[in-house]
Order: structure tokens, then sequence, then C-alpha cells
């Protein structure tokens, strides 16, 4: 009676060791679940936001990215934890001499006013996106998003997530090559 | 000056765990001498004034929580100012660093309530349950002190929070993932029961009687937060069917067919001191089966409808865990095997027999649905991928689940330790004839498939087989715990029943509706009667509104919706359903065709609910199993000690 058993318990322990294997290994590989945007390489779609603070009472639209300078359009709200961790690589990619665009999304006027305040403003125009209109026509799963736009209004890059300190580097790249000097 | 509160309150338990467990080891290497009296002493009120610590570093979180405390980033991080109090305080274990919380509340809680009430153990194997419980403890407060803070603060105060996801908004499954781990806790204090067992080679009915109402307990929560969870997966994701064999749907069935087979093992182990290995075993498992199933919703290596729990970096750590504690538990078995082995011998044709048998198919069906769920990972690791789903777990699961039906309803008629099948051949007959009868009689309806059909026999069958054990009883003397087991079969056939009808008999139409038209499907007309968008405070829907007759009784309102969420872009359906005593009708509305046509999908399934309401009456049995063991145990210790007083007195 007691063999058996002993044999057994000892093939469950091998099977948990080879679980554990397996699943380690498993958990190493990268996983690949970020929705890139099907926008990529085609124009902004039409849209019209209202702009706060500076402003206010003006419109952003598509065609104010087709004035032949590109730029970066960050995606973002106030109520977005990782927006805080990004504000001071947007703050040095602004002293670089990007130009940026801000999009609130779901946001008040008072907490947009209140983040930037908090957390400086590196934005050359914010515009409130409430409904998620532009955030849906452009491909954008989440907060933060930033995308780069060349000077004919053409989506070139999107960024997914906050922008770490390595990311700098790469999005002047990208704006580079949308045609900025 | 609340989340420090509550910090300080988890790292002071944190200490007293590992205080309870050395004084514990210590005490049983030192003996009853002096010293390890001492030490002894000390176990008990350790392991309550730690279970009272964790708890009140809990409610500090609640409090963080329902007051909206954005200077704490894990309220910032799932809360929003704006929410119903209720979601704000179901937030608090809506999240990975609160449902650990939780978890570990609860868990030292139930060291404690050991610590206060048990007097049944032998002390020395009390003292090795619960170093064993605080050593599982302490693997769990080093994940949240090490790893995922609750109390974390943030730099600076956001000024406002960023909500819960909203498929989890909703009341059912602000209750659903405490129920499941309400179930895993009582697992894990069963595990440590087992272990404490194994140290001190003390596995008798002593240690069944006192892990008993326990392994009930948890029992009862997974039964109920299983049911609850198929339901939210029925109307929430919108597809109509109640059973997903999703990898975490699966990976809160296998902590409770583990459970379901110890609870009868545990009976055997209580009353006839019999299968003590077995039960051991299944108590490694079913705990393994719990932890495994954490794993797996926290990992994400698995694809599953429930992603959103998902974190690679907290997988590993609970994946450590796992092979730490279930790991040393096996070693602890090896070498403990010549003590376990042992007990009372019985013949195959007994209540224990079919126990066993029972054991054995559960086991058989664990065994299945933990291989489906983890193939995928395998092949993954074999370079190719493959999912496994219904055509694997039906045919194969059933092969099993139908003679565990059978020795249901026949095993309960047996007697313990030798019986005869000629004994009890007049009921065996009848059953027999019963199931028989129901099968040709649901050919009659019409034939749908080989296994709905031999489900609906064997439910006829259990329905009445369930209630046999009551017979030529009183009914007013039968033990509660005797009416558990009969309310709980009765639920599995009620249950089954659901389930049967449902697959065979379930009508689907899929039609293109203009506003004012009509559609059949079953015994329903539905009229498509207007369409129109809706706002809510987070999402915008398209709802359709629909009047819907079953065969000549008056119209009744139907209002499905699609919603989209935009904090993260999410689209869900609300399904609506009109529920009538003999099943439900389902609705659903997709999108605008080209045609301006609306896509309508409904479905007629009778006596879905069944499933469901057996799902409860098994809760209810266990319940009712519980309240009568406790009563039982109450009685047992009120006449020891009237003996002992006697005998004093004397």
């Amino acid at each position: 009676m007691t063999r058996p058993v002993v044999i057994l318990v000892i093939a469950a322990l091998l099977g948990l060791a080879g679980f554990v294997a397996l699943a380690a290994i498993k958990m190493q590989q990268p996983q690949d679940d970020f929705i890139r945007s099907a926008m990529i390489g085609q124009s902004l779609p039409a849209f019209a936001l209202p702009v706060t603070g500076e402003g206010t009472g003006e419109q952003l639209n598509a065609a104010e990215f087709r004035d032949g300078k590109p730029r970066l359009l960050n995606v973002w709200a106030s109520w977005c934890v990782p927006c805080i961790a990004e504000a001071p690589q947007l703050a040095e990619l602004q002293r670089q001499g990007a130009d940026i665009v801000g999009v609130a999304i779901n946001d008040t006027q008072g907490n947009i006013a209140q983040f930037l305040a908090d957390y400086g403003n590196p934005y050359s125009v914010v515009a409130s996106d409430e409904l998620s209109q532009l955030q849906l026509k452009i491909g954008s799963s989440g907060v933060p998003e930033t995308f780069v736009i060349d000077g004919e209004g053409v989506i070139r890059y999107q960024h997914l997530g906050d922008i770490m300190e390595r990311d700098v580097p790469v999005l002047m790249a990208e704006l580079r090559k949308a045609g900025w000097q | 000056m609340i989340a420090e509160l509550g910090l300080a309150a988890l790292w002071l338990a944190a200490a007293l765990a590992l205080l309870q467990l050395a004084a514990g080891v210590l005490a049983l290497r030192a003996g009853s001498s002096g010293t390890g009296a001492t030490l002894a002493a000390l176990v008990r009120p350790v392991a309550i004034l730690q279970g009272l610590l964790v708890s009140f570093a809990f409610l500090m979180l609640m409090w963080l929580f329902a007051r909206t405390d954005l200077s704490v980033a894990l309220v910032a991080a799932n809360s929003h100012s704006d929410k119903p109090v209720i979601f704000k305080l179901a937030g608090t274990w809506g999240n990975h660093e609160g449902s650990m919380l939780l978890w570990i509340s609860v868990m030292a809680l139930a060291g404690g309530l050991i610590g206060w009430a048990e007097r049944r153990l032998p002390e020395s194997t009390l003292l090795a349950t619960l170093a064993a419980q605080a050593f599982v403890g302490l693997g769990f407060y080093a994940f949240l002190l090490f790893s995922s803070n609750p109390f974390a603060r943030l730099a600076q105060p956001v000024a406002e929070g960023m909500g819960l996801n909203p498929l989890l908004q909703d009341i059912g499954l602000a209750l659903h993932p405490p129920t499941l781990y309400f179930g895993y806790v009582g697992l894990s204090v069963a595990f440590s029961f087992a272990v404490g067992a194994l140290v001190t080679r003390q596995v008798g009915p002593d240690f069944a009687r006192a892990m008993r109402p326990w392994v009930l307990g948890a029992w009862i929560f997974l039964t109920l937060g299983i049911t609850a969870g198929s339901y939210w997966a029925y109307y929430e994701l919108g597809w109509g069917g109640w059973w997903f064999w999703d990898p975490v749907e699966n990976a809160s069935l296998m902590p409770w067919l583990a459970a379901t087979a110890l609870l009868h093992s545990v009976s055997v182990l209580a009353s006839r001191d019999a299968l003590r290995a077995w039960t051991i075993m299944l108590c490694v498992v079913a705990f393994s089966m719990s932890m495994l199933g954490t794993f797996l919703v926290r990992s994400g290596i698995l694809t599953s409808v429930h992603a959103f729990a998902v974190d690679p970096e907290r997988g590993t750590f609970i994946l450590a865990l796992l092979a730490l504690n279930v790991g040393g538990a096996l070693l602890l078995f090896i070498l403990r095997a010549q003590t376990v082995t042992e007990g009372e011998r019985f013949a195959v044709t007994s209540r224990e027999g079919a126990l066993v048998v029972n054991n054995v198919l559960l086991s058989a069906i664990l065994g299945i649905v933990l291989l489906g769920t983890l193939y995928p990972i395998l092949t993954d690791a074999l370079g190719f991928r493959v999912s496994v789903g219904p055509p694997y777990f039906n045919p194969v699961g059933a092969i099993f689940v139908m003679p565990m039906l059978a020795v249901m309803a026949v095993g309960p008629l047996l007697r313990w330790r030798r019986d005869s099948l000629e004994r009890i051949q007049k009921p065996l007959v009848f059953l027999a004839v019963l199931v028989l009868s129901a099968v040709i009689l649901s050919l009659m309806v019409g034939y749908s498939g080989i296994l709905p059909l031999l489900g609906m026999g064997l439910a006829a069958g259990l329905v009445i087989g369930s209630f046999l054990p009551l017979r030529g009883r009183n009914l007013l003397r039968v033990p509660l715990n005797v009416w558990g087991m009969v309310v709980s079969h009765f639920g599995i056939a009620v249950a089954l029943f659901g389930m049967s009808s449902e697959a065979a008999w379930s009508v689907e139409k899929l039609a293109a509706l203009d506003t004012g038209s009509q559609t059949q499907v079953g015994p329903w007309s539905v009229v498509l009667t207007d369409v129109r968008p809706r706002a809510g405070p987070n999402w915008t829907a398209i709802e359709g509104t629909m009047l819907a007759r079953y065969e000549d009784t008056a119209p009744v309102e139907a209002a499905p919706q699609s919603r989209t969420f935009w904090s993260p872009v999410q689209q869900t359906t609300e399904s609506a359903l009109v529920t009538r005593w003999n099943g439900q009708l389902y609705a659903v509305i997709g999108s605008q065709g080209d045609d301006d046509r609306w896509q309508v999908r409904l479905w007629w399934k009778p006596f879905v609910t069944f499933i469901w309401y057996g799902g409860i009456l098994i809760g209810l049995g266990g319940l009712l199993a519980l309240i009568g063991r406790l009563i039982g145990d109450l009685k047992r210790r009120h006449a020891t000690r009237r003996i002992a007083d006697r005998a004093a007195a004397a």
C-alpha cells in the first residue's frame, strides 16, 4: 500500500516541478497585447474639439495639422496616473523643440487646469475630448498615448502608454522622420 | 495617517505570524517541558492577535476607499469620487492589492478562530496546524509588503481617481471574487490541518472532525461563487451560454471538484477512520488548485475573459508560493507515508466503497479539467498553439460524470462497512425504471444529442434518488447533516435538468429587423418597437425596445443594449432577459446593417434558470450540513464537560 502511494506522490511532485518550470518560462516571454492603431499612414479624420485654457472658445480641427509642421498629439487625462509619470518627459520633448498638442479625454475644465498647474503645461494647445470622439477615430485604446503627425496631417507613429526617458530620443527621431527640422 | 496605521498593523501582523511559526515549531521540538509549555502557551493568543491586527489593516483600507483618499495610489487607481458608496467599498477588493489583503485577513481570522475555539485536536497537532498556517500566511505577507503594498502613497495626490473597470461595476460581481476567496481560504485552512496532522502523525477521526466545518464552509462559498460567476457570464457577456470552459472558470471549478471529493472522504475518515492518506492528499490537492486558480487569473499566461487582472510579476510570486507550499507538503507526505497509509478496512459494497468510487470519479473529472486547462501551456512550450474547448471537456467529462451521478443516487442507500446490492434491490430497480422512462419521455419530445438525453434521464433518477435516504425515517428526527446531503444531491439533479434542457431544447434566432417588424423564436413572438441611443454616466448605448409575447399571454417589454464605455474603450452587450417559470427569453441587439435593419439575436432557453436554482440548492444543502455539524459538536463538547465534571465530583 505504501509504495504505490509514495510513487504517486513523487509523480505529483515531478508534475508540479514541470508545471512550475513551464509556467516560469512562459511568463518570461513578452506579451503581445498592445492594440496598434490601424490609422498609421492615414490622414487624421475630420474632427472639431473645443480648446480649453488659453484660447477657450476656439476649436481644434484636423486642418490645423496640415500647415507643414510635424507635431506630437498626446492623448491624456487628469485622472490618469501614468500621465503624471510622463509629464517630465513631455516637458523635455517641448524643451527640445517639439510642438505638442494635448487632447484630454473624458475630463472637466477644472481638473484639466488643476493638472496643468500641478505638473506643468508642455502643450501648445489643449483640447477637451469629453466623449472620446477623436480618441476612437484615431484608433487609440487608452491613455496616455502619443502620436506623431506629419506636416500633411498624416499619422506617422504611435506610442502606447506613458513616455519613459528612453522613449524621448525615439519620439524625436520619429518627428525628424516626419520632416521636422 | 489612516494609511500609515493600516501599514503598521500589517507589519505587526506579519511579525506575529513569524512569532506564531517560530513558537509553534520550537514548542513542538522542545516537547512538553518548561520552555516548550511556555512557547506553546504563546501560539493561541498570538494567532488571535494576528487575526485582529490584519483585519484592522483591512478596515483601514476600506475606510480609505470610503472617503476616496486620492493620495493613496491604490485608491487613485481604482476609485472615483462620484462612484456610489457600495462600489467604493467594493473597490477595496476589486483590485490585486486589496484582494490579497482580504485573503490574508480572512486567513488570519480563521487562524484566530482555530486558536480560540478548537478543543478537539491534540494540543501538539493544533500547534503544528497554527504553525503551518503562519507559514502559508507569511508568504502572502511578504507578497503584500514587498511587492504589492496596498497603502503606498502617491508623491502628489491626484485630482480624480481612475474608476473601476465597467464590467466589474455590477453588484453581483462586487461580491463574486470575495465569495471565491472565502472558499480558497477555507481550503488553505484544511491544508494547514493536513500539514499539522502529518507533522505529529495524528491523522484520524479527531483531525477529520476538526477540519470538517472548514471544508464544508469553503465548499459552500465555492459553490455559490461559481453559481454567481456562471450567471454573470451568462447575462453580461451576451453569448447566451452559461459555461465556456474558460481557463478562469475552470480555475474556480477545479478547487470545487477537489473540495467536493474532500468533503466526502473527510466524512469517511471522521466516522470510520479509513482513507487517511487519501484525505490528506485531497487537502493538499484542493489547496494547490485554489493557488493554481489564483495564479492563472493573475499571471495571464492563459487567454481569458478575465484578462483585466493580469500582471506577470505578481504571477511569478504566486507561482513561487505555490511551488513552496505544495512541494513542501508533498515531501512531508512522502516522509510520513508509513504512518498515514494505515487505517480501517472495508468491503467494496459499502457506504465507504461508494464514497471511494465517488472520490475516484471526482478526481478523474478534476484530472480531465486540469489537463484541458493546462494543455495549451504545454503545447505552447512545444511551439504550437491549440485551444481546448467544449468538444473535449463535454464528452470526456461526461464519461465520468454519468457513473458518478449513478453512484450519487445509490451510495447513500448503502450501509457502512459491509452491505449487499441485493438488500437495496427494490429501490435500484425503481431508479432504473425511472431513468429509462425519463429517457423515453424526452425522446418523444425530440432527440437532440446523446448527452442531454442521458442527462435528462439521470436527472430524473437523481431527483427521486436523492430523497430515498429519507425513506422509512421519522423526518423530524433526521439529522440536519443528512438533510444537507439530500438537498445538495437534489440540487445537483435540478442543475443537471437545467443543463440538459438548455442543451437539448434551446432555440436560437438571428434576425435583421426593421422597427415595427416581428419575428418568432420558439413559443415567443417578438416585435422590435423602437431603437434609440441612450447615455449613461460613463457610456453611450444603442437600446432596442422589444415587445415579447409568450404564446397567448400578455406581451412583456425587453430592452437589450449595446454599450460603449470610453475609459477604457470597451464594448459590452447588455442582454435583456424575460424570465418565466419554465425558462428564459434572452435578447441581444447588435449593430445596424447596410439596409438600416438591426441585427437581433434571440434565444428561448427552456428551464435554463434551473441551473442556478440547482447551484443555490447545492450551497443550501452544504449550509444545512454545516449547521448540523456545528450543533453536534457543541452538544458533544457539552456532554464531555458534564462527564468530566461528574468524574471530578466523584
